[in-house]
């Protein structure tokens, strides 16, 4: 049976301009138009964003949770990535 | 098959670890069962609440308690619409869930198929009905399946206005006319016990809420809500200057606690069964409702086809 509630959107809220966009939740519209003035009434009724983004959910490309660990593992072993890993002589400032 | 012995391993060792499950984590079938089961009927608890309250946005004694009512509804709306969202993470289909309210397949909060006789009804509503469930969601923010919790941490934030618009009518009700005051009485004696109903049966006559708890998604059990709702209750019904009807309710040193009758649970599974004062009249209204709005859907879905059309045309 088609599904008589349109397509499901994601919704991301921008709380104030310079912050990120944060998931916030979904919501079923018919249309662009109708999904950004859904999410304006369902998501920011107590003027929790400044800015809207929402995006068809079956746009949306996402990481398996079962390959977690082998997706991810090229980063595990570079802890030469990280600031703490470099050793600076003592009463150098600044850095 | 390692496999398989493995995620369920992974799953329980998310569970001891007070982690997240997410959608796309492996999961059991009865956890997944049970969670659209739990999810939906929280869904169509705030749908079907919107009924007995809206009943009184057009005679809201004054403007501010009508705009006030109206946001409090439109909360109620929004909250259902979150909550269906969560379901349909686990694979159910938004027309599924409805279709399951509607048929009566689906149940919804018993509390719901009690009528608002009076204006005094909104205020305990708010105050009572909407207390006990916060009670209830509070814990739920800590559930295990990840949508659940986060749609119960929005929820939380914007029902406590929901409550205190309630304790506020009550107090105008108590410290107005002696009429007034015999009238939120005559509320609380009639919400009192549905209340504490919502809580679900005792823990010793309630199956699902063991396994529930194993799976971290309550935290909590019906009777320890229940005993935590009336501890903070009755202070704010002394503060009014009413009465539970309680005879039995009394302060219990030994257990820092009070005592309290239980609720007639012949009643409220009699009201589960559809045999309430509104069930026939809620059901109605809802599916009143849809089937009143289908051609809505059908003019917005052959809009957006439409428009389809025209930029592929284009």
């Amino acid at each position: 049976m088609k599904d008589s509630q349109g397509p499901l959107w994601e919704v991301f809220v921008q709380k104030k301009a310079g912050q990120p966009f944060v998931h916030c939740g979904s919501l079923h519209a018919y249309d662009k138009e109708m999904a950004i003035e859904n999410a304006r009434d369902l998501y920011t009724r107590r003027s929790e964003g400044s800015a809207l983004w929402v995006v068809p959910a079956a746009a949306i490309v996402a990481s398996s949770p079962e390959d977690a660990g082998s997706f991810f593992e090229p980063s595990n072993d570079k802890v030469y990535r990280h600031p703490t890993f470099y050793q600076i002589p003592e009463g150098v400032k600044y850095i | 098959m390692d496999n398989v012995v493995d995620v369920e391993k992974n799953f329980n060792s998310k569970l001891e670890k007070n982690d997240f499950v997410e959608p796309k984590d492996w999961m059991p079938e009865n956890y997944r069962k049970h969670l659209i089961r739990q999810i939906s009927q929280h869904a169509h608890s705030e749908i079907i609440g919107m009924l007995p309250e809206g009943n009184w946005i057009s005679r809201a004694p004054s403007l501010r308690s009508k705009i006030v009512l109206l946001a409090k509804v439109q909360d109620e709306g929004g909250h259902g619409l979150y909550l269906y969202t969560a379901a349909e993470t686990l694979g159910a289909s938004r027309d599924e869930l409805l279709g399951a309210l509607h048929t009566g397949k689906a149940k919804y909060s018993s509390i719901f198929n009690y009528p608002t006789l009076t204006w005094a009804d909104i205020g305990a509503v708010g105050w009572l009905v909407d207390g006990a469930a916060i009670m209830n969601q509070v814990m739920l923010q800590r559930t295990s399946y990840g949508p659940y919790s986060r749609a119960m941490i929005r929820i939380c934030k914007e029902e406590s206005f929901h409550q205190r618009q309630g304790y506020e009518i009550m107090c105008r009700l108590c410290f107005g006319t002696e009429e007034q005051k015999e009238m939120a009485q005559d509320a609380l004696n009639r919400w009192w016990f549905p209340t504490m109903m919502m809580f679900g049966p005792p823990d010793k006559d309630s199956p699902n809420s063991e396994q529930a708890i194993k799976w971290r998604i309550k935290r909590e059990t019906n009777d320890e809500l229940r005993q935590k709702f009336v501890d903070r209750t009755v202070a704010q019904v002394e503060f009014l200057g009413l009465t539970i009807p309680d005879k039995n309710l009394k302060w219990n040193e030994t257990k820092k606690g009070y005592d309290f009758s239980e609720p007639d649970w012949s009643e409220f599974y009699s009201v589960i069964k559809g045999n309430g004062p509104c069930n026939k009249e809620r059901l109605e209204a809802r599916n009143k409702a849809h089937s009143d709005g289908a051609w809505v859907r059908e003019a917005a879905i052959a809009y957006a086809e439409k428009k389809k059309e025209n930029i592929l045309a284009a």
